[in-house]
């Protein structure tokens, strides 16, 4: 029970984040320049984007959860589960960001489902 | 606008360093949270902020912190040019790495089983990995 909602945490807040990070950043615009002022421009103008904060909250309670998972279960265990934010990731990019997922973009999304089905198959 | 092939390459190098330093983090978390975790509690509030303490003066916990910090920022920088579901996928190769990180370095059993998901998802990776970097022309 306590890892059902652990793991739920991890992938929904965390893909969650991701998607409003991501949002936030297509706002800020392309990095066009390595150079560590640069870096650091961009990451102060990310800042200014209240996806970015929306985000950043939710994956911290994603990294949170990530914690408790890692002080019960085995590391090996614990990130491939969470590759089930792939579906949520391709379903998300599809809704939240209006991305284009190709058939051959949800075929590897199914071989991951399967994978992860396997790998917790493999825990019992 | 600089050049896709520019563009492409970045994109890779970035996603490196992703995989390294993403697995890396996530195994250094695993380690440090199995050296506090018996002293674990999140009730009365007390023991929350004794757990607190207990996790963050952990000096591993802080590494793997760092670890995931440089993987967050290569990131960061290859979302701002390409789309979360390329970036995220790919990067995800991460999977297979940490399995082989937590087989090495916290000698942690893994069923052929486990493996066989493992395979799979970076099958998974691998064709999804194959598909054009950007499709949304704007948010």
């Amino acid at each position: 029970m306590v890892q059902a909602i652990l793991f739920t945490l991890i992938v929904v807040a965390g893909t969650g984040g991701e998607l409003c990070v991501s949002r936030a950043m297509k706002e800020v615009g392309g990095a066009i320049s390595f150079h560590p002022r640069a870096i650091v421009r961009i990451i102060l103008r990310a800042l200014r984007v209240p996806w970015m904060w929306v985000g950043v909250g939710m994956m911290a309670v994603a990294f949170f959860s990530l914690l408790g998972a890692l002080s019960r279960m085995n590391v090996s265990f614990v990130v491939p589960v969470t590759a089930l934010s792939y579906i949520a990731g391709a379903l998300g990019g599809l809704t939240f960001l209006g991305e284009r997922v190709s058939p051959q973009r949800w075929l590897g999304v199914f071989f991951v489902a399967v994978g992860v089905l396997l790998v917790f198959l493999g825990n019992r | 606008m600089t050049p896709l092939k520019d563009s492409n390459l970045k994109t890779y190098l970035l996603i490196a360093i992703m995989v390294i330093a993403g697995p890396l983090g996530n195994v250094l978390l695993g380690k440090g949270m199995k050296q506090v975790g018996n002293e674990l509690s999140l009730w009365p509030p007390s023991h929350l902020l004794h757990s607190g303490l207990a996790i963050f003066t952990c000096p591993t916990i802080w590494l793997g912190i760092a670890s995931l910090l440089c993987f967050f920022v290569a990131y960061m920088l290859a979302l701002s040019w390409a789309d979360y579901s390329y970036v995220q996928p790919a990067s995800s190769l991460a999977y297979g790495v940490v399995a082989l990180l937590g087989y090495w370095m916290l000698g942690e059993k893994i069923s052929p089983l486990r493996w066989a998901g493992i395979a799979l998802i970076s099958l998974g990776v691998f064709v999804v990995g194959r598909t054009n970097p950007r499709t949304a022309e704007h948010v």
